[in-house]
């Protein structure tokens, strides 16, 4: 059982890390140039981010499911039940979350950072890049929080993945299953063993990222 | 120096350990022919298949990915083409899904029964039921509460079927619906002491540790088939026809019929063989 967990909890840190890193390389710049740009509908867009963050994880598993189901559009890459399915889902989930906590942390940084720097001659991209250094605190917490939602998620990872045993069984479609077999404290473990991994990438991320804070 | 340790070392040491935890487990081999079997819980849940398949993994050299759904979605999945091969429990919708053109090559695998469980107090009586027609009447007269699957499963195509026997199912709040499955369903009519019905594998399996017993059982009515169909290669070209294939011949060999035979919990045998007759030389 012990090499069990040991795999199981290698399947879900390695779609998560994998979904919240895809999620991040979207959502970082998304939500920086949201909040730097000025444009007709912004905040319309900005309600509809914000309400995207409540999205239910079955109903983003079922959409998933109908994109990538054999008799679907995207069938034909035949992703459906393998880890990359899962990756897809949590990928979606982790978007609206990432962007808008970029979104906040970035419009909360003082303006005059930005008319600092190009007043000392700083390109735009410079100038932009110093405000992305001020909003550090608050785009670090938007990852987390992002990798903190689809770890913890197990509605799109049934529904995608399957809970296939060693393949794309995550650590809490484990405990969902643990939880239906009447094994309670199995699936109790299995939560805290997750809770340890989760804390173990945050002191990883704030040593790495946040050590000038 | 703990300062020294915390600051430097254990973000290190958590670093290696994660990027351990990162690399590819042996099992997930991409190099080896993946089948996809879709199942109902009753039979993943007993453990059968994690006791059987390895032997046929180990045979072969393919990997068995099994998805744990009733059997309802199961024929879905496979009328979609998510899946290769299917093993399920219910003939009628396996006889409508094989004429649909859907599968083929159908084989029965093995059987068990149903039962009928309920509290140990039995206050509706079934177990001086004098068939499964009085037991079922009984349950609806003395307002026992049935706790139903509700979920398109074998098991809820099953229910639906001996309702008719009793001219329809209990009306709410004698009929409860969960919609999960077998193990969730017979926890909730443990916790609320009502009566539901199971198959006996997975009654066997997980029901032991709880405050229900069988009420009703034994009735030719009650038999449990399972069936193997493999997907119809001429609706779903992708699907791994020949692979799927060798995983029928062996679950209908002697070999895993052998083994079928031969897995027990609590000494009880779940599933018997019904593929070949086993005293034939």
């Amino acid at each position: 059982m012990s090499l069990e967990v040991f795999n199981i909890m290698g399947i879900s840190l390695r779609v998560s890390l994998c979904a919240t890193a895809l999620a991040t390389l979207v959502s970082v710049p998304s939500g920086f140039i949201l909040a730097v740009s000025s444009f007709r509908g912004k905040r319309a867009l900005v309600t509809t981010i914000n309400t995207l963050m409540a999205l239910p994880t079955v109903v983003v598993g079922l959409l998933v499911y109908i994109l990538l189901s054999r008799s679907g559009p995207l069938g034909s890459f035949g992703i459906l039940y393998t880890p990359t399915a899962i990756i897809v889902g949590q990928f979606i989930l982790a978007l609206p979350i990432i962007t808008a906590i970029t979104y906040a942390a970035v419009s909360s940084v003082d303006e005059r950072v930005r008319k600092t720097a190009e007043s000392l001659g700083a390109s735009p991209f410079q100038a932009s890049w110093m405000v992305l250094k001020e909003g550090r605190v608050g785009i670090i917490a938007a990852i987390i929080a992002g990798f903190g939602r689809v770890i913890a998620e197990v509605g799109s990872a049934i529904m995608v993945g399957g809970n296939i045993r060693g393949y794309t069984r995550t650590m809490t479609t484990a405990i969902t299953l643990e939880t239906s077999k009447g094994n309670f404290y199995l699936g109790l473990t299995l939560g805290v063993i997750l809770l340890v991994a989760a804390l173990s990438i945050n002191m990883i991320v704030a040593h790495f990222l946040g050590r000038k804070t | 120096m703990i300062q020294c340790f915390r600051r430097r070392w254990l973000p290190l040491v958590l670093s290696l350990a994660i990027f351990a935890f990162l690399q590819k487990p042996v099992t997930a081999d991409s190099s080896s022919t993946r089948i996809r079997m879709a199942t109902t819980t009753s039979t993943d849940n007993s453990g059968l298949l994690e006791y059987l398949l390895p032997h046929f993994e180990e045979q072969s050299g393919f990997i068995v990915d099994v998805i744990a759904v009733g059997t309802g979605k199961a024929l879905k999945l496979a009328e979609r083409g998510d899946v290769d091969i299917i093993l399920v429990h219910a003939p009628a919708a396996e006889k409508t899904f094989v004429d649909a053109g859907w599968g083929v090559n159908r084989r029965a695998v093995m059987v068990n029964d149903f039962l009928i469980v309920g509290p140990p107090a039995d206050p509706a009586g079934l177990k001086n039921a004098t068939s499964l027609t009085d037991a079922l009447k009984r349950l609806k007269q003395n307002q026992g509460t049935f706790v139903s699957r509700g979920d398109d499963s074998g098991t809820h195509k099953k229910e639906l079927e001996l309702w008719t026997l009793a001219d329809g199912q209990p009306q709410a709040p004698y009929h409860l619906e969960t919609g999960q499955g077998m193990e969730a369903t017979l926890r909730i009519a443990h916790e609320k002491q009502a009566y539901t019905l199971t198959d006996r594998g997975t009654f066997l399996a997980v029901g032991a540790p709880m405050d229900l017993v069988p009420v009703f059982e034994s009735d030719a009515r009650l038999e449990n088939p399972y069936s193997i169909i493999v997907v119809n290669p001429a609706r779903h070209s992708h699907v791994k026809y020949l692979a799927s294939m060798r995983l029928l011949a062996w679950m209908t060999s002697r070999e895993g019929q052998a083994l079928i035979g031969a897995f027990r919990k609590e000494g009880e045998i779940l599933f018997f063989p019904t593929a070949v007759p086993m005293k034939e030389k």
